[in-house]
């Protein structure tokens, strides 16, 4: 065990927990709003695909970073833009309709 | 550590920070959308400064350079065109794609860096075999089971059960398959082949591990793989030692988990139980026999809408069929008339009304109600004994105060306590079972009145009612 990850697993383990306490606040109404903002956060995965593609000097290499590419933009562009728009939608008075 | 890593470290935390602070703001209808740009501000800072460490470290060469920009920008179209169009009642199917390319891309990253180190697999750390070949298992698991998910929400894979004769036989030899194959991969043998391998076997696995589940298992099935995802993204971040990726799949990991017991515990279910399967139906409302065994009133349009209309306080209270009838337009429009009139309205809205947790909220939001009005179980049930009349629609077990005793399928079942109103109206097209399977017996209190009516039918039949009363 190399100390390196001992310092993965420690801000893996931190990270749960701040992740419990922060999201055990958020109310029923926007638990749609929260899993789906939440599903953009793990599109983060795009930096893990771009970091990928320092090492990819290969015809599979170059396959994978083509469709991990694609798999992770669409997870956090579309992710953030839905929960926008869902977010939008709540309003406090009907008066306030944009 | 030189002064570039450094500042990029930093960077990277800041980033992270931005989620968490994101989700912190997302406890707040008035201040979550805030949350939600500070969290995609944040992302775009890590996505910015992992291009500047690409062009500085000057080791991508112009062909990898271009896949990823080409799948990039591919994805970027598809993900933006999607959530554009998309209708907030497919709103379930699309949050399930769009975990299923996370999963996906969480997978890849495992194999992309296993393919990049394809000549010296032999000696791998520990470390990395082991998050390796995790990240393959519950990433490919996740890909494949988030996509039937979305399947069934949208209709295209049947939304019953579909039970696969000796499948849990086919699962185990498929989890026995990818334990032998790990052990292979981690002790130095097998390579890429070993890879390929578990990736095929947890894509298998994925399929019959959702396959079996009921449409209205659903809310607890997508809350589960979306901690799935969050878990293969932390794991993608052990393989590549990228703190951010740890971070940020950790802290999806947990939303997903919360949300998985919050779901299973309003549903009354184990999770255990759930990914058994094999239980509930699709989105058909199930018409049972109707087995009532006390009185039944029915009540006519015009008197459930006299009695709306003279009530002080109305509390409507919104299920799964209304969501399956697409009525939160007219339900809405119905409350905004009572409003009008000077009758205070709000929704009481159970945990699994919907197709995912919180959806009805969504929902009645698009309609233009109000959150104010939204009141969760907890919320609304102290104000039950002061409400005049509850209309309830599309909602069967939820609102079963056999819920209360104990020995039966909704015991210890976390409900709407309705039948504490003054009086009841339920919209319901017939005195079918609901998901329990079990006689509800709000329906045959004598405070409860029955208007046998499709949801948006009735609906709108009693907005006209409300008119023409007061007209």
């Amino acid at each position: 065990m190399s100390v390196l990850l001992m310092a993965d697993i420690t801000v893996f383990v931190l990270s749960l927990l701040v992740g419990f306490e922060v999201i055990s606040k958020v109310p029923a109404t926007l638990h749609t709003p929260l899993m789906s903002g939440a599903n953009a956060i793990h599109g983060v995965v795009l930096v893990g695909v771009m970091l990928l593609a320092a090492t990819a000097t290969t015809a599979a290499g170059y396959l994978l970073l083509l469709i991990g590419g694609a798999f992770a933009a669409m997870n956090v562009a579309g992710g953030y833009v839905v929960t926008d728009r869902m977010l939008a939608m709540f309003h406090a008075r009907k008066e306030v309709r944009s | 550590m030189n002064t570039f890593d450094t500042v990029v470290h930093l960077i990277y935390l800041g980033c992270a920070v931005c989620f968490v602070l994101g989700l912190h703001l997302m406890n707040a209808p008035a201040t979550a959308r805030r949350g939600n740009l500070l969290s995609a501000a944040g992302m775009a800072a890590a996505v910015a400064t992992t291009v500047v460490v690409l062009a500085y470290n000057g080791d991508v060469t112009v062909l990898a350079a271009t896949a990823l920009t080409l799948g990039v920008a591919g994805g970027t179209i598809a993900g933006l065109i999607t959530a554009r169009r998309v209708k907030m009642t497919d709103m379930p199917q699309l949050v399930s794609l769009f975990n299923a390319v996370g999963g996906g891309a969480a997978a890849l990253i495992a194999f992309g860096d296993a393919v990049a180190h394809a000549g010296h697999l032999a000696g791998l750390p520990l470390q990395t075999s082991l998050t390796t070949v995790l990240d393959l298992i519950i990433g490919g698991i996740t890909f494949s089971g988030s996509l039937i998910a979305s399947g069934k929400l949208a209709g295209k894979v049947p939304g019953r059960p579909i039970l696969i004769a000796g499948g849990r036989f086919i699962s185990a030899a498929l989890a026995l398959t990818a334990a032998v194959l790990s052990a292979l991969f981690m002790a130095g043998h097998g390579g890429i082949p070993a890879l390929i391998g578990i990736t095929v076997v947890a894509l298998g696995f994925g399929v019959l591990m959702t396959l079996p589940i009921g449409g209205a298992d659903m809310p607890v099935v997508i809350s589960l793989l979306n901690a799935c995802t969050g878990t293969a993204v932390a794991m993608a971040g052990f393989v590549l030692d990228s703190s951010p990726l740890i971070i940020a799949g950790a802290l999806v990991g947990a939303a997903g988990a919360i949300l998985t017991k919050l779901m299973a515990d309003a549903m009354n279910r184990s999770i255990g139980a759930i990914i058994a399967g094999g239980f509930g139906t699709g989105d058909e409302q199930i018409s049972g026999p109707a087995g009532a065994t006390g009185t039944v009133r029915e009540i006519t349009v015009d008197d459930a809408a006299i009695q709306l209309a003279y009530a002080a306080k109305v509390v409507i209270v919104p299920g799964y069929g209304l969501a399956a009838a697409q009525a939160q337009h007219e339900v809405v429009a119905l409350a905004q008339a009572l409003t009008e009139k000077g009758v205070d309205v709000s929704y009481g809205i159970h945990p699994v009304a919907g197709r995912m947790p919180g959806h009805m909220n969504v929902l009645l939001a698009e309609a233009n109600a109000p959150y104010t009005e939204l009141k969760d179980l907890e919320e609304i049930n102290p104000e039950f004994p002061r409400t005049d009349v509850v209309l309830v629609v599309g909602a069967n077990d939820v609102t079963n105060p056999a819920a209360r005793r104990p020995g039966n399928p909704v015991s210890g079942m976390p409900i709407l306590d309705v039948d504490k109103a003054k009086s009841v109206i339920v919209i319901k097209r017939s005195l079918g079972h609901g998901y329990a399977g079990i006689d509800n017996e709000l329906y045959t209190d004598p405070h409860t009145a029955m208007l046998f009516s499709d949801a948006k039918a009735g609906l709108a039949a009693l907005l006209a009612g409300l008119h023409a009363y007061t007209a």
